[in-house]
């Protein structure tokens, strides 16, 4: 026993290995209108989703694949009346169950039942420390259930996440977020800012904080990690468009993570929906040949398909060229530099949207856009 | 709950952490909310005897019944490792 050190070294991420984890988003129906979300604008495309018996087909085939996480969510997976049968198949899998949630429909029976199935881990959303700031952006009166909630998973033994998607209308709460998290007696608190991905690049200019508020949310950030160490994790993303180089979207393409969207269509990243590739469906193709063979898994797996800059700079396998799917918004193709690196040929457009946040006149609680299921024409 | 700890501490699993065995790569893995922790065999040898029974000077008791030389502060060395970062929670 000459060494002894628990970590093995980073796997590389040019082998097709199986993906590491499952993220499932079950539906994109949610009760909360959350300006800063995610999931794509056209939500009324997203109607069919996915059955009890195709879903508990997909966690199989991830388990079988090699992944071992399987995260829930959405849109609000506690829409899906099944979710608790989803959570036993991939229980029943060796797979380690998360569920990402806003918290509504999080009742003692609901939790109870999915605590029963094996649920290992639960993230509840929070949009701030108190009812008003936090049902504005919500789009609801949701802050109190969202408190019982929270309770509820602590109550039931579980390891309790808060998520907090940070902006410029609740980054200046950081103090007092993270003082609701501590009498929550949280685990684990993921103070990160927005992505500028589906209604979050719609609002973008509404979200944007600040070079000033970042630099008072570090210092809060910096102080409250030092107090909190060994009783509470904390987790601080900055915005990316604030960064000197891009983040190492999903830990590469097609190499550890594997998004399932609620119609069944596989996707590398969960902004992948608009990328210019034919589409993978779980209902026409196992996951098996997804991961490994399809054009969408493919097109820009390892560092083969970068243009310069990335391609002779000494951080490709760091950055892995940033995110692709933020390129393609940003420029209109996939294999150019993410925008955010300030090596980019295209960082202005990231530059002017920064400038326009740090403008003396843009204030701090502009209106949002509200997420909602539109008419389709 | 973090080093120094006396080896009458009874390590364990902290919630929501589960050791596996990763099939598709044949190895141990501790799961974690966000995380995969990769263990080489050592570390695996070392987990799997944290089973909220045993005293850390028990563990490496056990462990010197597996392997020829085991340094005692290498292996509080490591618990505290995983302590520090809340994989392991070490009860007095």
């Amino acid at each position: 026993m000459s060494e002894i050190d628990g970590d093995a070294a980073e796997r590389s991420s040019t082998t097709v290995e199986g993906p590491l984890g499952l993220l499932a988003e079950l539906t994109y129906r949610c009760p909360l209108a959350c300006a800063y979300c995610s999931n794509p604008i056209e939500l009324a495309a997203y109607r069919d989703e996915l059955d009890t018996a195709e879903w508990q087909r997909v966690i199989t085939e991830a388990a079988e694949l090699g992944a071992l996480q399987c995260h829930l969510s959405g849109g609000e997976p506690l829409l899906r009346r099944d979710l608790a049968d989803l959570v036993r198949t991939a229980a029943e899998q060796g797979l380690y169950t998360n569920l990402v949630t806003s918290a509504l429909g999080f009742t003692a029976k609901r939790a109870a039942e999915l605590h029963d199935a094996g649920l290992d881990h639960v993230q509840v959303s929070l949009q701030a420390d108190e009812p008003a700031l936090s049902d504005r952006i919500a789009g609801l009166p949701s802050f109190a259930r969202k408190i019982d909630a929270a309770r509820r998973v602590r109550e039931l033994g579980w390891p309790l996440t808060l998520n907090v998607v940070l902006h410029r209308q609740n980054i200046d709460r950081i103090p007092e977020i993270l003082a609701a998290a501590e009498e929550l007696e949280a685990d684990r608190i993921e103070l990160a800012n927005t992505q500028y991905y589906g209604w979050a690049a719609l609002n973008r200019a509404a979200l944007l904080p600040s070079r000033e508020q970042l630099a008072e949310a570090e210092v809060v950030v910096r102080e409250a990690k030092e107090r909190l160490r060994g009783r509470m994790e904390i987790i601080y993303v900055i915005p990316d468009y604030y960064a000197t180089y891009p983040k190492p979207c999903m830990g590469g393409w097609g190499a550890r993570q594997l998004v399932v969207v609620p119609t069944g269509d596989a996707l590398p990243c969960l902004a992948a929906h608009g990328l210019p590739l034919p589409s993978a469906n779980v209902r026409e193709h196992d996951l098996a040949w997804i991961w490994r063979d399809s054009p969408m898994f493919s097109a820009y797996r390892g560092t083969d398909w970068m243009q310069d800059p990335c391609r002779s700079c000494d951080r490709r396998e760091v950055d892995l060229g940033g995110c692709r799917c933020q390129a393609f918004a940003l420029t209109g193709d996939a294999t150019r530099t993410d925008p955010v690196c300030h090596l980019s040929p295209d960082h202005g457009i990231v530059e002017a949207a920064v400038a326009e946040a740090n403008e003396e006149r843009t204030p701090v609680d502009l209106p949002l856009v509200p997420r909602r299921e539109r008419q389709r024409n | 709950m973090t080093a120094p700890f006396s080896t009458t501490g009874v390590p364990r699993l902290a919630r929501g952490v589960k050791l596996r065995f990763d099939r598709s790569r044949e190895r141990h893995v501790l799961l974690l909310p966000e995380t995969v922790v990769e263990l080489n065999g050592t570390g695996t040898a070392i987990l799997q005897l944290c089973d909220g029974q045993r005293t850390v000077a028990d563990i490496v008791a056990a462990l010197r019944e597996q392997y020829a030389d085991v340094p005692e502060g290498q292996v509080v060395a490591y618990l505290a490792k995983l302590a520090e970062r809340r994989h392991l929670e070490i009860h007095e």
